[in-house]
């Protein structure tokens, strides 16, 4: 039997570039250069050697986002997903992560799944709490933060380094997985994966499609709210000096003026 | 008054800082009730009281640690419903936010991460973040539900507030749909001696600029004149000089210190997410044009290899 995997990934505002608020208090998307999310690309690759390794297997990246998502799916696509599908709807703007993870669950039952991939966290939001909740939402097992995992009969195993320890964990399909950037490097597509990307088929879907009503997502219906955002002031410059054979000296006098010695 | 749920990071019953700091950030918006899960709830119940838990509700079964996360969740569950809280807070760490996460979606409740703050609101809790790689802070409140917040190290000071504290058994049914997640086996990270890099007043951390595995004992020598934990960038990491659990920035820990003290850093946008809001920042790097002399407010252009040891010495030497 074929192994449904789905990778869910996000297109995020460039990490390197300026980022911004909106005037609805919604991360801005539009002002800024937009791709898919780095840490998502270990995901992608972890699917993709999985699927190598399989006898069967087919990958699906799927986002929840707008328009210009399609790049991210463009993206993972040429890297060698073989199919995507792309959750887009006006009524989504604005939704927060219960609400995304709602229809990320929606439409990974829709497609059907034996392992949902996921990236640590978005590079934009930050949370790193989305593979959690979709473990939750699906009723199916939590196999997050991996920096190393396999899959082998319908058994998924993998080393997570927690805060205080290492453990090594085992859960049977279906189940949810993220992985660290400590997982392996990420392939770059070739030109070839490119050129095939643009063959393969790449689905929309609106909200209703998935099971969605329109007021269970989007800012109105978010389940937080955001009162203000303000750019955190330029730190004061500081004082910079040039050793020239008392740079050390001169921190520590710093440092002890300040009591930290 | 209300009570709020603080969901307690130990180890073996010795209370981890962070908790402390929590239940300081309850008693801003009502009355501390401590969950404990695990063994050691009688160790901790006297500390956690006199910073202020009301009472402590503890739980202690096999399943939390044979399983991956979710049956703490169906614990912290079972202390929601009995004490139907106006706020659960629950600490920063990567498993905490996945706990929270999971109890926000059972009890339909909205969820603010990695708060660096919180404060009564006329509308509800109002909790501070901080977003962009720190380029932004924002103010927030949960509008649905219970506020389900977890909080970063360090962002609050713990305060002595003698409650009564009391342990209370809290029955927990760990469903089967959580035992999918079985952890086969649990390798503890040693202990270094030196304080844990979330909780440390202060971080030193090195980078590519140390050029090798060999040459960290100069950031470890430092660390350890001030009482330090010890960082590192992740091209360091990378390169197999530091373990991963020391890397600071957005795909390792994130820290704010009182002193950050960055060596041979560059101050690459995804190193800065995890320590641009450390209180002072400073800075030792060859190259005057580092990103990371924008945020320090003392740096030494120089080469560490001279730097370092000489600071080092000089704080031996202070300190007489
Ligand atoms: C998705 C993603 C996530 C990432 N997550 C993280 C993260 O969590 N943490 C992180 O740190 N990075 C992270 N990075 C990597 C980040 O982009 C940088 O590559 C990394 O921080 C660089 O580390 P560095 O400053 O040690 O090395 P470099 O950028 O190479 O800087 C080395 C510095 O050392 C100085 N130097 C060299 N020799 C000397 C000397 N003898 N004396 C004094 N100074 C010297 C140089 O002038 C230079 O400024 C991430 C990247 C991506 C894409």
């Amino acid at each position: 039997m074929t192994m449904r995997i789905v990778v869910c990934v996000k297109y995020v505002p460039d990490a390197t570039g300026d980022r911004y608020f909106a005037d609805d208090l919604t991360t801005d998307r539009e002002a800024v250069d937009g791709l898919l999310s780095e840490l998502d690309e270990y995901a992608v690759e972890q699917a993709l050697q999985i699927a190598e390794a399989a006898d069967d297997a087919e990958i699906t990246v799927l986002t929840v986002g707008p328009e210009d998502a399609k790049d991210a799916l463009r993206k993972a696509l040429s890297m060698g997903a073989d199919k995507a599908l792309h959750v887009e709807d006006d009524a989504l703007h604005g939704t927060d992560v219960l609400g995304t993870s709602l229809v990320l669950a929606k439409a990974v039952e829709h497609t059907g799944y034996d392992l949902v991939l996921c990236g640590m966290a978005s590079t934009d939001g930050g949370m790193g709490v989305l593979p959690a909740i979709l473990a939750e939402r699906l009723g199916v097992p939590q196999m997050t933060l991996l920096s190393e995992l396999a899959v082998q009969d319908g058994v998924v195993t993998g080393r997570r380094d927690g805060d205080s320890a290492s453990e090594e964990l085992r859960a049977v399909l279906p189940a949810v997985v993220s992985v660290t950037d400590q997982s392996g490097e990420a392939r770059y597509p070739s030109f070839k994966g490119i050129m095939a990307a643009k063959k393969k088929p790449l689905e929309s879907l609106d909200l209703s499609d998935v099971g969605i009503e329109e007021d269970q997502v989007g800012l109105e219906n978010a389940w937080t709210t955001v009162l203000e955002a303000t750019k955190r002031p330029a730190r004061t410059a500081g004082t910079i000096v040039n050793d020239e054979g008392e740079g050390g000296k001169q921190l520590a006098a710093y440092l002890a003026d300040g009591r930290f010695v | 008054m209300a009570e709020v749920l603080v969901y307690v990071d130990h180890v073996d019953g010795a209370v981890r800082k962070p908790t402390l700091e929590l239940l300081a950030l309850a008693r801003r918006i009502g009355e501390p009730v401590a969950v404990f899960l695990g063994a050691g709830a009688d160790t901790a119940a006297p500390t956690l009281a006199e910073y202020g838990a009301t009472k402590v509700l503890a739980a202690e079964v096999p399943a939390f640690d044979a399983y991956l996360v979710a049956p703490k969740v169906d614990a912290l569950q079972a202390a929601y419903e009995a004490v139907s809280p106006a706020a659960v807070l629950v600490p920063s760490s990567a498993e905490g936010k996945e706990i929270a996460a999971r109890l926000a979606v059972r009890t339909g409740s909205g969820l603010i991460t990695d708060a660096v703050d919180l404060e009564a609101g006329e509308e509800g809790s109002v909790a501070t973040q901080s977003v962009f790689a720190a380029a932004f802070t924002t103010k927030s409140l949960v509008s649905r539900g219970t506020p389900v917040i977890t909080v970063k190290p360090n962002s609050a000071a713990p305060e002595v507030a003698p409650a009564a504290g009391a342990v209370e058994q809290l029955a927990v049914t760990v469903a089967d749909a959580s035992k999918g997640t079985e952890v086969v086996s649990r390798t503890p990270r040693e202990s270094t001696g030196r304080p844990e890099l979330t909780e440390a007043a202060i971080v030193v951390s090195g980078g590519r600029g140390l050029n090798g595995r060999e040459n960290f004992h100069l950031i470890e020598s430092l660390a350890d004149s001030v009482g330090a934990a010890v960082g590192a960038s992740r091209a360091a990491v990378d390169a197999g000089w530091y373990p991963h659990a020391n890397q600071v920035g957005q795909t390792g820990k994130s820290v704010s210190p009182q002193l950050y003290v960055a060596v041979g850093i560059s101050g690459a946008i995804q190193h800065r997410a995890g320590m641009q809001t450390s209180k002072t920042i400073v800075a030792v790097n060859k190259d005057a044009e580092a990103p990371i002399f924008d945020l320090v407010d003392y740096g030494v252009v120089g080469d560490l290899f001279e730097v370092v040891p000489q600071l080092t010495e000089e704080i031996s030497a202070r300190k007489g």
